[in-house]
């Protein structure tokens, strides 16, 4: 949409038309999904350029899910570190208390405009099958979201939350029964029933234009830090840091400050119980590149070439690939990628509720912990720009049982 | 001429059409594979269809996605079904290959490696679920160099471009997936592959070979009615699925020698 169009230069190039960031990307699809995603490609290209389409997008945003979301100054939080100060992008405060009605809406919308009366989606903690399923309640559209059996047992208040807004659940059996196990059903399901449904993915990953239209409609995320960051600070800040899991929150943050160089992109990956432990999520810092779920891309796999399981403390960033662009982003060195491990998570969580009043979702805990752990090596004059994508009232069950706590 | 386009040549004169069954390379157990090549070939197989197994097989139903949990649970990789075609070929030089699976382990391997291997190991046909025609270009070329078809999926939704796309890169035989969905689903809409075939066939110059819903003698002799080849797959694996170890080899020979003789029922004829 016209909101990418302000950007030049280098990032506008990405994607090629065929959907390729440098070498990754692509639409690396069975044919029979070919004609589904050839249709999307399609309604997409006509929506992102229609002036309607946009000015809706841009009112949904607003009054449905409370755009723009607030800047916060972490003062307290970052006085007790010492060094750089620390600002956090609030996408905890929107409508379902993350960053992912962004994109729902966008593709609610266009399954409007295609006349698609269904909406599929998958979903790992239940977060994006929440926002999924809100939507789908919004629009009056019937909504089956995919989740991997163990997840269903993990997340059963997210279950029930999806059953309330109408929305029916189908636990995954097959594979490791979890996220990744749940987006392969959801695309059978979409290949069997294309006529009638459209297939909501909740991240920058997928076959195109899955990564270009997500980005796009997370953008508004770092567009608006553009105009907050200036008027907050006098200027803009000296890295942006964001967790990765697919990648969709941090994408939709750099995609402003790609063109910006003297501006730091951080993405902080799932480094679970240890990059050397093997027990982690780190498609980018430990992954090779390879082909899955439509794109090319990194790839946490084994030697022959199979998705091994992966594991975070945070469930949204527990998937073995990530978005495509992140990966060209990596190899152009554009941006840094590093990991942080569950325990530098949860110490941030705890730091955030109890000198910020502020409960943090565990994904967005993984990027705290990063500027917890470069803001003191920085001068206080130095500015860091946090995307605390999502609330944490979804995690207390998680945090409580580590630190030994049964409801 | 490959060793798959001389078969067809041969069906075609003699008025028959392929059968091409289907099994997961591994499953239930590597050393169970090649007894079952040999045993589809006593059964009336023209060419063999070997599936590498994939941790993430999003294209097949739960059918052929459970034979590759149990061939990767049992050991088998990519590498391993490459042995499994060399063992093969130890004392069958005739019958053609066709390797079917997903990009990843073949990209993990290297192309150029795998293609290599694949041609070493004595493969006629490799068939990449999600490698479409544009974004392997320089794979199906070096698979042809090799002498090795590279074989592609068209579906009922596929436009006019995929044919002529398909026809530039493709060699062998078309593999039409004769209904919308995955592996091993329901129904099948004969009327739908009839119409299709004939246009398939006028555009991109290679046999049509069916598969996705053929469970039976009777779906397998209607389809060969207007298809060139059969390809069987689910239906095999449920087989071997539900009969005890001892049995799996004979019960296999037995249900596609039915699907045989269903096939060379058909009035020559007919096409």
């Amino acid at each position: 949409m016209q909101m990418t169009e302000t950007h030049d230069a280098v990032h506008s190039a990405v994607p090629d038309a065929q959907g390729h960031f440098g070498r990754y990307g692509g639409a690396f699809v069975a044919e029979t999904l070919r004609p589904a995603i050839e249709e999307l490609r399609v309604a997409y290209e006509a929506s992102r350029a229609d002036p309607e389409f946009i000015a809706e997008f841009e009112y949904e945003l607003k009054h449905y899910v409370g755009r723009p979301s607030p800047i916060y100054h972490a003062k307290r939080w970052s006085d007790r570190l010492g060094g750089a100060r620390i600002y956090l992008k609030r996408e905890d405060l929107n409508h379902t208390g993350a960053h992912k009605v962004n994109n729902c809406i966008g593709q609610a919308m266009l399954a409007r405009r295609m006349r698609k009366p269904r909406v599929i989606a998958e979903t790992g903690a239940g977060q994006h099958g929440v926002a999924t399923a809100t939507v789908a309640a919004r629009y009056g559209m019937e909504c089956v979201v995919y989740m991997g059996s163990e997840d269903v047992r993990r997340q059963a208040a997210n279950v029930y939350r999806m059953k309330l807004l109408g929305a029916t659940v189908v636990p995954v059996e097959s594979g490791s029964k979890t996220l990744k196990d749940a987006l392969n059903e959801a695309m059978r399901d979409w290949v069997t029933n294309v006529h009638d449904t459209f297939y909501i993915i909740g991240t920058v990953a997928g076959p195109h234009p899955y990564p270009l239209m997500v980005r796009d409609f997370q953008s508004v995320i770092g567009r608006e830090c553009l105009v907050q960051m200036p008027e907050l600070t006098g200027r803009q800040p000296d890295a942006v840091i964001a967790c990765v899991g697919g990648g969709s929150n941090a994408m939709g943050i750099f995609h402003s400050y790609v063109d910006q160089p003297e501006v730091r992109l951080i993405g902080v990956e799932a480094a679970g119980e240890g990059l050397a432990s093997g027990r982690h999520a780190a498609s980018l810092s430990a992954g090779r590149p390879g082909i899955l779920h439509g794109n090319r891309t990194y790839l946490l796999q084994n030697e022959d070439g199979q998705i091994i399981e992966t594991h975070s403390i945070s469930a949204g960033l527990d998937y073995p690939g990530v978005g495509p662009e992140h990966a060209w982003l990596k190899d152009t060195g554009r941006a840094e990628y590093v990991s942080v491990t569950d325990a530098e998570a949860l110490q941030a969580f705890h730091d955030l509720c109890r000198l910020e009043g502020i409960i943090p979702a565990l994904e967005s805990a993984h990027a705290l912990a990063y500027a917890a752990r470069i803001a003191p090596t920085l001068s206080s004059d130095r500015i860091l720009l946090v995307n605390l994508s999502g609330r944490g009232d979804k995690d207390i069950h998680t945090v409580a049982e580590k630190s030994g706590i049964q409801f | 001429m490959s060793r798959i386009q001389s078969l067809f040549e041969r069906l075609h004169a003699q008025g028959r059409r392929a059968l091409i069954p289907f099994v997961t390379a591994g499953d239930p157990a590597p050393d169970l594979t090649v007894p079952l090549m040999h045993a589809l070939v006593a059964g009336g197989a023209d060419i063999i269809e070997l599936g590498v197994p994939f941790s993430d097989p999003m294209a097949d139903g739960p059918t052929i996605q459970r034979a590759s949990e149990r061939a990767l649970a049992a050991g088998m990789s990519l590498g391993g079904v490459l042995e499994c075609v060399a063992r093969f070929r130890e004392t069958n030089r005739e019958t053609p290959i066709v390797l079917m699976g997903y990009a990843n382990p073949i990209e993990a391997m290297g192309g150029g490696r795998f293609v290599e291997r694949a041609g070493t190991a004595g493969v006629d046909g490799v068939l990449v679920v999600d490698y479409p025609p544009e974004e392997c270009r320089e794979f199906a070329a070096a698979l042809r160099d090799a002498g090795i078809d590279p074989i592609f999926l068209l579906a009922p939704t596929s436009s006019e471009q995929r044919f002529s796309d398909v026809a530039a890169v493709g060699s062998g035989y078309i593999y039409y997936v004769s209904l919308k969905g995955v592996t091993g689903a329901a129904s099948l809409d004969f009327d739908e592959v009839a119409r299709r075939i004939p246009q398939i066939r006028a555009r991109v110059r290679m046999p049509v070979g069916v598969g996705f819903g053929i469970r039976d003698a009777e779906s397998a002799r209607r389809v060969g009615e207007i298809a060139d080849a059969v390809v069987i797959g689910s239906r095999i694996i449920e087989e071997i699925e539900h009969s005890a170890p001892d049995e799996r080899i004979a019960r296999v020979t037995a249900f596609l020698s039915e699907i045989r003789a269903a096939l060379d029922s058909i009035d020559r004829g007919t096409r």
